[in-house]
């Protein structure tokens, strides 16, 4: 079976890559491409894990099919951090402990971008029913919340 | 180990063309949110995956100059919540659009997935019946135009013939005091299938009811117009009597299933006391419109 050739850009990067016609975007990130920093918790859109942005929305990259990637751009979370510089929201996560085994964190940070990105003054609710496609068998969300909203804080008073 | 191909054609007849030719191989890809997930598990093998998401009519949304609405079949739910006018004009087909999966799946999935997919709870099913939302397909033969309801044949299952595509979804025009909503029940307060939903749309005029339809979800093998229910309230003022009397129709037209979301009484109850909080909120919004 030929395999199909795409063309896309990832982080900012123009890359190709080869995949099988049913490959997911989640299979080619983590295997061909090496970017492992997209977890995959479930395969089935339920977790979360592996949220990437296509061309600026949130998806679940375990139900993209690679070659959907074609002329798109892809965001993952290892274009998060600029060099050594953390986001903000990566590096509040490290000061309040917001998370335990870190499987989930890559998906989570990915999405509390983007709703910061949309909405820099979320309210605890918005920022729940924001985050309810990303799951975490850890921290009871408590603290990924309080860090959401805290970077929000702040991002705010910086920007001012 | 597989021999499936990949289509992203950018023309309908293309898409059309492929899509037939495959003679019952090959599938739809909108937003995958199904179908991704069903080809994971087993239960669905194509030998063709043809992906409508390149074709410009398939992911547009335009008002019409009559102030109808045409909305693309793979428009995904967050490209429809953002459009500036929809949401306003239809706040009940966008509410239960919406309430499908969280953000990440509302990046993909979209209202012809939700409807071609023929889960009996698919949420924005019912809205779009109560909207009275018409759908163009296109196949081998030509175009033609359905009833959102006379899609579904039964679980997982359509009318739509070989070949044939969903093109768009068509909402008619409003006139003043028209309100819709849309409700379901789930054990969750996200992320989870509807025990029921209920759809309503309705017109106010002084007070009286002068158009009414309802949709219910999740109670029958198919989304269900439930027309006895529209009747009881035209006419009305919408009072208990009324509300209650299209409560009684919307019971009366339950054949659930029994399982762990919910047993058959259970189904049955819920479908009435979601048609009594439904119909408050379009009349809410009736009155305001
Ligand atoms: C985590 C998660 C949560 C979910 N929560 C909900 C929920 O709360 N409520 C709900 O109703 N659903 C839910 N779903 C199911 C799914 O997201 C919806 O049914 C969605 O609307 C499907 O749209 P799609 O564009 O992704 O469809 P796809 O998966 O692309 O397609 C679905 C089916 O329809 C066919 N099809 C698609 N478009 C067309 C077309 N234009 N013409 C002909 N056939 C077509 C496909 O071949 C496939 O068989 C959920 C799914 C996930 C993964
Ligand atoms: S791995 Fe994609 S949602 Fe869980
Ligand atoms: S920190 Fe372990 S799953 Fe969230």
């Amino acid at each position: 079976m030929a395999k199909l050739h795409v063309s896309t850009t990832i982080n900012g990067e123009p890359t190709e890559f080869l995949c099988e016609p049913s490959q997911s975007m989640l299979d080619v990130l983590r295997g061909p491409l090496g970017l492992t920093g997209s977890k995959e918790g479930c395969g089935s859109g339920d977790c979360g894990a592996c949220t990437i942005t296509l061309d600026g929305r949130l998806v679940c990259s375990c139900l993209v099919l690679a070659a959907e990637a074609q002329d798109r751009e892809i965001r993952t979370i290892e274009g998060m951090a600029e060099g050594d510089r953390l986001h903000p929201l990566q590096q509040k996560f490290l000061e309040m402990a917001a998370l335990q085994c870190g499987i989930c964190t890559p998906g989570v940070l990915m999405a509390a971008r983007t709703l910061l990105e949309q909405n820099p003054d979320p309210t605890e609710t918005e920022a729940r029913f924001w985050l309810a496609g990303n799951l975490c068998r850890c921290t009871g969300y408590d603290k990924i919340i309080r860090a959401v909203l805290d970077t929000a804080a702040e991002m705010r008073e910086a920007a001012r | 180990m597989t021999d499936i191909r990949y289509l992203a054609p950018r023309t309908l007849d293309e898409a059309v063309g492929a899509f037939a030719a495959a003679r019952g191989a090959a599938r739809i890809l909108a937003g995958g949110t199904d179908l991704l997930v069903q080809m994971r598990a087993g239960a669905v093998r194509p030998g063709l995956i043809v992906d409508i998401k390149r074709i410009a009519e398939m992911t547009s949304i335009e008002e019409t100059a009559d102030g109808g609405f045409r909305i693309g079949a793979a428009v995904s739910g967050a490209v429809l919540g953002e459009h500036p006018r929809f949401g306003q004009v239809w706040p009940g087909v966008l509410e239960a659009v919406n309430l499908i999966g969280s953000t990440q799946v509302q990046g993909r999935a979209s209202p012809g997935g939700n409807l071609c997919n023929a889960s009996p709870a698919g949420d924005s099913v019912p809205a779009m019946i109560a909207a009275d939302a018409v759908v163009t397909v296109q196949g081998p033969d030509g175009r033609r135009q359905m009833p959102v309801a006379a899609v579904p044949a039964g679980p997982g299952r359509t009318n739509l013939a070989p070949g044939e595509i969903l093109v768009s979804f068509t909402l008619p025009p409003r006139p003043r005091g028209a309100g819709d909503a849309y409700l379901r029940m789930i054990p969750r307060t996200e992320m989870d299938i509807a025990v029921v939903g209920c759809g309503v749309n309705l017109t106010l005029r002084d007070g009286t009811c002068t158009a009414a339809r309802v949709g219910l979800g999740a109670v029958a093998p198919t989304v269900l117009l439930v027309g006895e229910a529209g009747k009881a309230l035209v006419g009305s003022r919408l009072d208990a009597a009324a509300i209650e009397a299209a409560a009684a129709a919307c019971r009366a037209a339950c054949r659930p299933i029994d399982d762990k979301r919910g047993t058959i009484a259970y189904r049955t109850r819920i479908a009435g006391v979601l048609l009594k909080r439904t119909v408050g909120i379009a009349a809410d919004r009736a009155g305001r419109a």
